[in-house]
């Protein structure tokens, strides 16, 4: 007879890595959706490029490291799309597959796969291309349209010169940026879902946001546009989130996430890069163990004081 | 000592694949990863600590009998300053400008963990011609893995190897690879596959001999 041990907790649930991520996929759509309007087809053939050689590096990892293929549960599909989501529009085809091949096989597989990985893979990839072709990552186009006569238009980052883009403009994405980052309503909207379909709980996104809000504003930016530009949103909502490169309990997670909100307010304002969503969260994602280990859910039937007076 | 039953092949054999200092032992990365953003860097640099190594290990060998146990490590390190200073002054000479570009990592190699631990591990108990060969193989042993590192870094982040380019003209060099991080990460990457394959070949052996 075969019996099967485990420890605690045994309730069982019908939620398994493959749900969470298929939630995330469809929280994605309105991005992927919103990018294709403003940046056209190009944007969506990056999207793809990175989707499909992300699960494809996943694939041709497990099979040489002889492990168990598993790109049936989604997270490569995950990490592809949000790969390719923070990617400038006109980002050249190879520079996707470098970027999902790195954040599949070095920062996911190589650390032992799904679960393991210490910094959110599609950031980390995201700030290697960065800091590789620095040019092309911030060479950003002006919104054409999805059927436009233009190919692209150059333009610099709304946060290089945040007056020339209205309030409103910001907010829908009528204005340059990765692919993703720029329509604040397809991430409104995703977040909304993820929420109610209870895949991520509210804490990390509103507190980073609502740390960089007051930051700027103590800075001396307008907080509100300070907040609907760059990627801010999308990085709070998208990748902070993040299970695995996040901490465990609720107060951790507060912690991270002013952290990582007060980090993007520092950079933004006294950095040499305009933008700092990605290292503000990369930074962050290193100290969750950290966090973790001060942070402690307190345990059931444990007395404050208690242990202070055995010691 | 059961050292002294290798054969030299044997011995040279150990530093460049069994005990390769690098992929093996993980002693002087320091210089695997500052120096390693060419090939021809790598080679450098290895060659100059081979030098080094192989006649600091003979001298050692040669004085073992008189040099007190309590004072040993300075002892070493005079020696090894020694021809090191010996490398910087014919570099200075003979290679003005290769001097010029890479000069600051000469004197380091004073204190290059490698030529350290073979001094400690090898030459103060063991005859000078098994020493000279220990140094021989661990010299070379080091000097491929940074010309391999170097080989790496250089063709995906300057698209050349040696200088002579490799890649089409089309071809977008990397830059993070020849930055200090691309160093960590090409470091990492060959020496896991590096024991992967030392790993594989082991138990190939063991599947055998059972």
């Amino acid at each position: 007879m075969n019996l099967h041990l485990s420890s605690a907790p045994h309730a069982h649930s019908r939620e398994s890595t493959t749900v969470l991520m298929l939630n995330v996929i469809i929280a994605l759509i309105p991005c992927v959706a919103a990018g294709v309007w403003y940046f056209g087809y190009s944007a969506l053939i990056t999207v793809a490029v990175s989707t499909a050689s992300a699960v494809l590096a996943e694939f041709i990892w497990q099979k040489c490291a002889r492990q168990k293929v598993r790109i049936g549960d989604l997270s490569a599909v995950v990490t592809g799309i949000i790969m390719g989501l923070n990617l400038p529009p006109q980002a050249p085809w190879w520079m996707a597959m470098v970027g999902s091949a790195f954040a599949i096989i070095i920062v996911k597989c190589m650390f032992g796969g799904i679960g393991d990985n210490f910094m959110n893979p599609a950031l980390l990839a995201r700030g290697v291309l960065l800091a590789s072709w620095p040019v092309r990552m911030t060479a950003w186009q002006a919104v054409t349209g999805w059927n436009s006569a233009v190919d692209a238009v150059a333009g610099a980052t709304p946060l290089v010169n945040p007056s020339v883009y209205t309030r409103l403009d910001l907010f829908l994405g009528n204005v340059p940026g990765t692919i993703g980052e720029v329509c604040k309503v397809a991430i409104l909207v995703g977040f909304a879902y993820l929420l109610i379909t209870k895949t991520i709980s509210w804490r990390i996104p509103v507190a980073m946001v609502a740390t960089t809000f007051v930051f700027s504003w103590i800075f001396g930016k307008d907080p509100v546009t300070s907040i609907l530009s760059g990627g801010l949103l999308f990085g709070a909502v998208y990748m902070a989130t993040d299970y695995v490169t996040c901490p465990m309990t609720a107060r951790g997670q507060i912690v991270f996430a002013v952290g990582a909100g007060l980090l993007v307010a520092v950079i933004r304002n006294f950095g040499n890069y305009p933008e700092g969503v990605t290292y503000a969260i990369l930074l962050m994602n290193i100290a969750t163990p950290l966090i973790d280990r001060f942070v402690k859910q307190p345990v059931y039937g444990h007395e404050k004081g208690v242990r202070k007076q055995n010691a | 000592m059961p050292n002294k039953k290798k054969s030299l092949g044997a011995i040279v054999k150990n530093g460049l694949l069994t005990e390769n200092p690098t992929f093996r032992l993980v002693l002087g990365t320091c210089p695997t990863l500052a120096v390693t953003t060419s090939a021809m860097n790598g080679l450098g640099m290895g060659a100059a600590a081979t030098f080094v190594l192989v006649f600091s290990n003979l001298v050692i060998s040669l004085l073992r009998n008189f040099i007190p146990d309590t004072v040993r490590i300075p002892s070493f390190i005079v020696v090894i300053s020694t021809f090191v200073t010996i490398v910087e002054m014919i570099m200075k000479a003979y290679l003005p400008a290769l001097n010029e570009a890479r000069g600051m990592f000469i004197p380091l190699i004073v204190v290059n963990c490698i030529i350290l631990a073979r001094a400690e591990a090898f030459a103060s108990k063991n005859g000078p011609i098994a020493s000279i060969a220990d140094g021989l193989g661990m010299g070379i042993g080091f000097t491929c893995a940074l010309v391999l590192i170097g080989c790496i870094r250089e063709l995906i982040g300057n698209g050349t190897i040696f200088g002579a380019q490799v890649m089409t003209a089309g071809y977008e060099s990397m830059l993070l690879i020849i930055m200090p991080a691309g160093g960590f990460l090409v470091f990492g990457t060959v020496l896991g596959i590096f024991n992967a394959i030392t790993a594989h070949t082991v138990k190939k052996k063991e599947g055998s001999a059972a």
